[in-house]
């Protein structure tokens, strides 16, 4: 029985003793690790400030779900089980990886606590752990580099494809796996003490070993360990240097990731609305204008697609990619903070990376946040972006309108306030208006489409009606309402949003009413997220399912029972709030009505088109997202797509008669089709 | 009363149809006046419009100066303030030159000056009374004019519909070339840039006609096209036509596409959204053609009728066409 | 580039229309809200596009009111240099060329190599910027949709001419434009951009120091005056034509040819 020299003790042809190798390759990788580190923290540090240490037990608990349950890889199926393979693969070998480095300074060095028992359970499980990867990274490989999906490709405007790096890194893992594995099987076919995993990497690299002679067995072992300790250093350096960044800077990401839904980031974290007119400028103009955590997200991006392939704006053919929000914006950043040499100087984002139809596309559906499996923030962004426009001028002048009349008139088509109250004369029920000096418990908050767009006016009746039904005191405010600033608020246009809301709140709180409903999703979310100190606030499908929980409400059968169904999930109704059973519920309630989902529903949802003041810009587009969410429906077998937003139907209507559809596919607001069946 | 004139525009050595309704416009404020006509330009055109005009205008008075050739409206001032006098009343249409022309004319002339003006209701002393629009056409006003030194007035194009009939004046072409003095001007054209074909800009446009998704078919673009070219007026659409890419986005009136100003709006199997709706200013007077009976458009428009546009469309091409 | 841009305060009547008032005085201002005048909007960017490219100040001008001091601030806002508001008692009643006279006087204490004008405001009469050129003896032009930098003495302008067709012509400094709708896409002023310009001086000038006879301006010296305002008759909505398709058109072409829909 012959010995293998470890490496702490090898000695390189006989004399060169190896274990210099084992502390300069450390050394050196940890060195040059951290000089890239520090080049990377440079920005943050130029960076606008940000309030991300609040909310500490719900960050901690995303950080178990999302970064360590790695809960929302799933999603996409395959590629979500790779990387969790690989994901959970690499926090096992960390600890072996690491130990390795130990081991070629001192041989005997072992994990504490990793002596024992324990210990040759931790080896079995690294055995089948290095396994694992190694299959799934050449899985990956095979996907990235044969397969190719379609979301992995870079459109030719936004620069070159990232196969190539994806596929060189799953290269790197193979050879960490692989190294690991020889250094173990040679040492263990060499006849030391040890065990190799039956069915595992090193077991099959163990098996031809036995026939090796010594010699062989040495050099492997030897060669072996310098390959891994290299690779492993080179790779460690190599991850802040492209999208393999994540690996880093996603548990970070995910603690600092947006805790609360629906609302949006003041302009300045530490500067209240009261301060706001002291600020130089305003929004984000260049890249040191994101907040420090918007940074991270710049890092944290693994390009893997999720966010534009679920982007309503990206499908429509909207120019606008979300991915490329963000590999814009680091491989900017990688540019002007370079890791040789002094900083670039900033120049305007508009100038450089962005373009103002990309950054107006988007409709803040969410539906990219809500996939990002590291907690990538885009709404916020985009909203910061858009102030820097406003605050520069640089506003589509298909807004500048509405924009001047939601300032003058409280409604983005500059009607005149004494007619915002007019849809009630044909309500068919009484409706108080709290600036006529009538007051009740509950205010319907109705909002200016609901108000003034005589078809959505329907939905205003039908919700005065349900309320009256339902036994519910109820006043609106009248012409003392003005728009609730939901979009405006979004489009950037931080202070006449700012207008709005005082207005609304002191009018609101005049009236002492003790909740808030609401039909609009928009005026919802804004009074419930982005207000402050409001009473409660209801949307009217949680009164209508309470209201017949308590039967209050009585439906009758569904009118006809041959339609089917289809509930389409309002942004800001789901996504951003977190409503999905109630409209369910609420129309389940109606005996005999036949549902179904659409393969997008729910958190998944697929944006109509966008609301607020999204009607008043048109981007370029292929085809309009109302068009695909009608064609969506249709694949579902629905007949009826029945919304709960103002908004979705004017674009869901519309979209049916873009795609031809009338008299195959109707569009119905909850409400309205809750009136119908009321038993009165 | 002071004397009249009337300026003609023409183009290519024709007039413009306008140079006849001046004539019913000075009718309105005089019924028995003699108007007479001025026509400034250089060469075969001038002459052949001067002697056209004599046939309306029992006088026509000729400016002919190689300064004229284009009517830069700053040389023909200076000709007009030379040659005619200063309280005469002198009537010019409201088009781009005539905005161009008249408002500094008056001033030099030291004369008063109206624009636009729809109707006359006479003349009371040396008071002219002229009926007006402000607010894009919303509401009217009596205007009150003193014209005791003169003045310019402009008419709005199309209003006064000129008698047909006429066109034996026998008038008289007099040449005051001669008068026309000094014509240098700080301001000298160049050249005309053609609008690009094919590149109608609608918000311009007076007549529209109109398409929405009562068009149902790419190919029944056409059926608009030829009712258009009938009327002298140009396509526009709805949004759901520019989404099938039937028509170009410059072609959309809405509130996401072009706001348009015309004079007659025809909306042909248009519903009436609002979005829609929102980008008609003005006030044009609305034509209706929907099949559907409660389409919302019936609300908005002026003259409406039940009609499927496809068959009514071409009926009305072929009407007009043989007028 | 000195350049003096006149802007008017007008009823906004984008989406509400414009009613006559009871007794006809007036229009009904009960409900109305104004804005500036939206030629004279695009007359100022152009100002302040000329001024960023070749250097000078765009100061804005009014006749009005303190009420007419909202829109000075607003076109401040969007980057002019200075505003100016001319207010008198006496200008009261001014008729266009009473209002030419007084802006004028303004242009005349000043040392500007360009004034501006929109092409019209609310009652379409689009007299104004002619009138000034003509009183200041400046060459004008018209619906003025392209300006260009020749060199320090001329600027090549577009005007907008029938059937969309642009006039090219070369105009000597000092002249007036009058500015069409179009010519480039105005600025976004927000309520952020007004209130950095809220506590900015604006300097109000009167007769006195125009150095304007009271009786050169105002009611007094108007010739053309507004008697009331009126709804002339029309009828309401819809008439929806009846009959077959042949009576229907034939009604149709009179009403055409009536509405100048004929050609």
């Amino acid at each position: 029985m012959t010995t293998i020299i470890a490496p702490a003790s090898y000695k390189l042809f006989g004399f060169f003793p190896t274990v210099i190798f084992s502390l300069l390759i450390p050394v050196i990788g940890i060195a040059v690790f951290t000089y890239i580190i520090a080049k990377r923290l440079g920005p943050l540090i130029n960076a606008a400030p940000d309030n991300r240490f609040d909310n500490i037990p719900e960050r901690i608990m995303n950080v178990f779900k999302i970064w360590l349950g790695q809960m929302r890889q799933p999603r996409y199926m395959t590629a979500g089980v790779l990387h969790i393979i690989i994901f959970l693969g690499f926090l096992i070998l960390s600890v072996r990886s690491i130990s390795l480095v130990v081991i070629g300074i001192s041989e005997d060095f072992v994990v504490p606590g990793l002596g024992g028992f324990l210990g040759s359970v931790y080896n079995v499980v690294k055995d089948f752990a290095a396994t694992a990867v190694f299959c799934a990274c050449a899985g990956a490989a095979y996907r990235r580099g044969i397969v190719k999906p379609e979301r992995y490709a870079v459109p030719k405007k936004y620069g070159h494809d990232h196969t190539a790096e994806a596929i060189f890194v799953l290269g790197l893992i193979m050879t960490l796996m692989v190294s690991e594995s020889l250094f173990e099987a040679a040492v263990v076919a060499g006849g030391h003490e040890g065990f190799v995993t039956p069915l595992t990497l090193a077991w099959l690299l163990y098996l031809p070993l036995l026939m090796f002679p010594d010699s062989m067995l040495q050099f492997l072992h030897i060669a072996a360990f310098y390959v891994h300790d290299i690779t492993f250093f080179f790779f460690l350096c190599f991850l802040p240097l492209g999208k393999h960044f994540h690996v880093i800077t996603s548990l970070p990401n995910v603690f600092f990731m947006r805790v609360k839904k629906g609302n949006i980031k003041p302009v300045q974290h530490g500067v209240t609305d009261e301060q706001l007119d002291d600020l130089e400028s305003f929004g984000v103009k260049k890249i040191e204008d994101f907040t420090w955590k918007h940074i991270i997200d710049f890092y944290s991006c693994a390009d893997c697609g999720r966010c534009s392939d679920q982007c309503p704006a990206n499908n429509a053919g909207r120019p606008l990619s979300p991915r490329f929000i963000t590999i814009k914006a680091r491989d900017l950043i990688f540019k002007n903070y370079p890791l040789k040499g002094g900083l670039l100087e900033s120049k305007p984002l508009m100038e450089e990376i962005y373009e103002a139809d990309e950054i107006w596309s988007c409709t803040t559906c969410g539906a990219c946040e809500q996939e990002c499996p590291v907690g990538i923030e885009y709404i916020d962004k985009i909203v910061d972006l858009r102030r820097g426009m406003v605050d520069e001028g640089e506003v589509p002048q298909s807004l500048q309108k509405p924009l001047k009349a939601l300032e003058k008139r409280g409604n983005p088509w500059g009607k005149m306030e004494k007619k915002r109250a007019e849809w009630t004369k044909d309500a068919g029920c009484d409706v108080k208006v709290f600036d006529k000096g009538e007051e009740a418990e509950n205010l319907y908050f109705v909002d200016s489409i609901s108000s003034y767009d005589d078809r959505m006016q329907d939905i205003a009746r039908a919700t005065a009606r349900i309320l009256s039904t339902g036994g519910i005191d109820f006043c609106i405010l009248g012409k003392g309402e003005k728009d609730s600033g939901n979009e405006v608020l979004r489009f950037g246009e931080e202070m006449l949003y700012q207008d709005l809301k005082s207005h609304n709140t002191d009018m609101i709180l005049e009236s002492g009413v003790k909740k808030i409903i609401t039909a609009d999703p928009h005026a919802y979310n804004a009074l419930k997220n982005d207000y402050k100190g409001l009473p409660p606030v209801e949307h009217i499908s949680q009164v209508i399912t309470r209201c017949v929980r308590t039967g209050s409400l009585r439906l009758k059968n569904v009118e006809d029972d041959s339609l089917v169904y289809t509930y389409h999930d309002p942004c800001y109704l789901g996504r951003h709030n977190n409503l999905y059973e109630d409209p369910r519920q609420a129309l389940d309630a109606i005996p005999g009505l036949k549902r179904v989902d659409m393969l997008k529903s729910r958190d998944r949802s697929f944006c109509c088109g966008g609301g607020g003041l999204m009607l008043f810009y048109e981007p370029e587009e292929d085809i309009r997202m109302g068009v695909l969410r009608v064609e969506m429906a249709s694949e579902a077998g629905a007949d009826v797509i029945v919304t709960a937003c103002p908004f979705c139907l004017v674009n869901m209507e519309d979209a049916i008669k873009v795609a031809g559809m009338e008299g195959k596919m109707e569009a119905i607001d909850l409400v309205e089709l809750i009136d119908r069946h009321l038993i009165k | 009363m002071a004397q009249l004139f009337a300026y003609i525009t023409y183009k290519d050595g024709v007039a413009d149809d306008s140079a006849l309704e001046l004539i019913e416009a000075a009718k309105k404020i005089d019924a028995g006046a003699d108007v007479t006509a001025v026509v400034t330009g250089s060469g075969g055109d001038l002459d052949t419009v001067c002697n056209e005009m004599a046939a309306s205008y029992k006088e026509v008075i000729k400016i002919d100066n190689e300064a004229l050739a284009y009517p830069n409206a700053e040389v023909v001032r200076k000709a007009l303030l030379n040659v005619l006098p200063a309280d005469g009343i002198i009537l010019i249409t409201h088009d781009t030159f005539g905005m161009d022309l008249s408002p500094g004319l008056s001033i030099k002339m030291g004369s008063t000056f109206v624009a636009d003006v729809v109707d006359f209701e006479g003349v009371d002393g040396s008071t002219l009374k002229i009926i007006r629009q402000e607010y894009g056409g919303q509401v009217t006003t009596h205007v009150n004019c003193d014209i005791s030194a003169g003045a310019v007035i402009n008419v709005r194009p199309g209003v006064f519909q000129p008698d047909e009939s006429k066109g034996a004046a026998g008038g008289s072409v007099t040449d005051k070339s001669g008068d026309a003095g000094d014509l240098t001007t700080g301001r000298r054209f160049l050249e005309i840039v053609e609008a690009e074909v094919g590149d109608v800009d609608i918000t311009k446009s007076e007549v529209l006609v109109s398409v929405g998704r009562g068009i149902e078919d790419e190919d029944n673009i056409e059926v608009a096209e030829e009712l258009a070219e009938a009327m002298g007026a140009d396509v526009s659409c709805s949004r759901p036509i520019v989404d099938q890419k039937w028509l170009e986005k410059s072609r959309q009136v809405g509130t996401s596409g072009q706001t348009v100003k015309p004079k007659v709006y025809m909306a042909m199997g248009i519903s009436g959204s609002f979005q829609h709706m929102g980008g008609i200013k003005g006030a044009p007077f609305i034509v209706a053609v929907n099949k559907n009976p409660k389409a919302p458009i019936f609300q908005l428009a002026d003259v409406g009728i039940v009609e499927d546009i496809l068959d009514f469309m071409p009926e009305l091409t072929e009407k007009i066409k043989g007028m | 580039m000195e350049i003096l841009v006149c802007v008017k305060r007008v009823p906004d009547n984008e989406e509400n229309e414009i009613e006559v008032s009871a007794d006809g005085s007036d229009i009904d201002r009960s409900d109305i809200v104004y804005s500036v005048n939206e030629w004279d909007n695009y007359a100022v960017e152009e100002a302040i596009q000329l001024v960023d490219e070749h250097g000078g100040s765009v100061t804005v001008v009014t006749v009005g009111d303190d009420e007419s001091d909202e829109i000075l601030r607003r076109e401040m806002a969007m980057g002019a240099n200075n505003g100016l508001l001319l207010k008198d008692d006496a200008f009261n009643g001014s008729d266009g060329k009473g209002i030419s006279t007084i802006l004028k006087s303004a242009a005349e204490k000043g040392n500007y190599d360009l004034i501006m004008t929109g092409a019209q405001a609310d009652d379409g009469a689009g007299q104004v910027g002619g009138m000034l050129a003509a009183l200041l003896d400046y060459p004008y032009a018209s619906l003025v949709n392209k300006v260009e930098v020749m060199d320090d003495k001329k600027l090549k302008v577009g005007r907008e001419i029938e059937g969309g067709n642009q006039e090219l012509n070369e105009i000597d400094l000092p002249c007036v434009l009058s500015i069409q709708t179009g010519i480039n896409e105005p600025r976004y002023v927000g309520i952020r951009g007004i209130r950095k310009v809220a506590s900015v001086d604006i300097p109000s000038m009167g007769a006195s120091d125009l150095g304007l006879a009271g009786d050169a301006v105002g009611d007094g010296a108007a010739k053309v005056k507004k008697v009331d305002y009126f709804v002339p008759e029309l009828g309401e909505g819809a008439e929806m034509l009846e009959g077959d398709t042949d009576e229907i058109i034939d009604k149709l072409i009179e009403l055409l040819k009536a509405k100048g829909g004929l050609k």
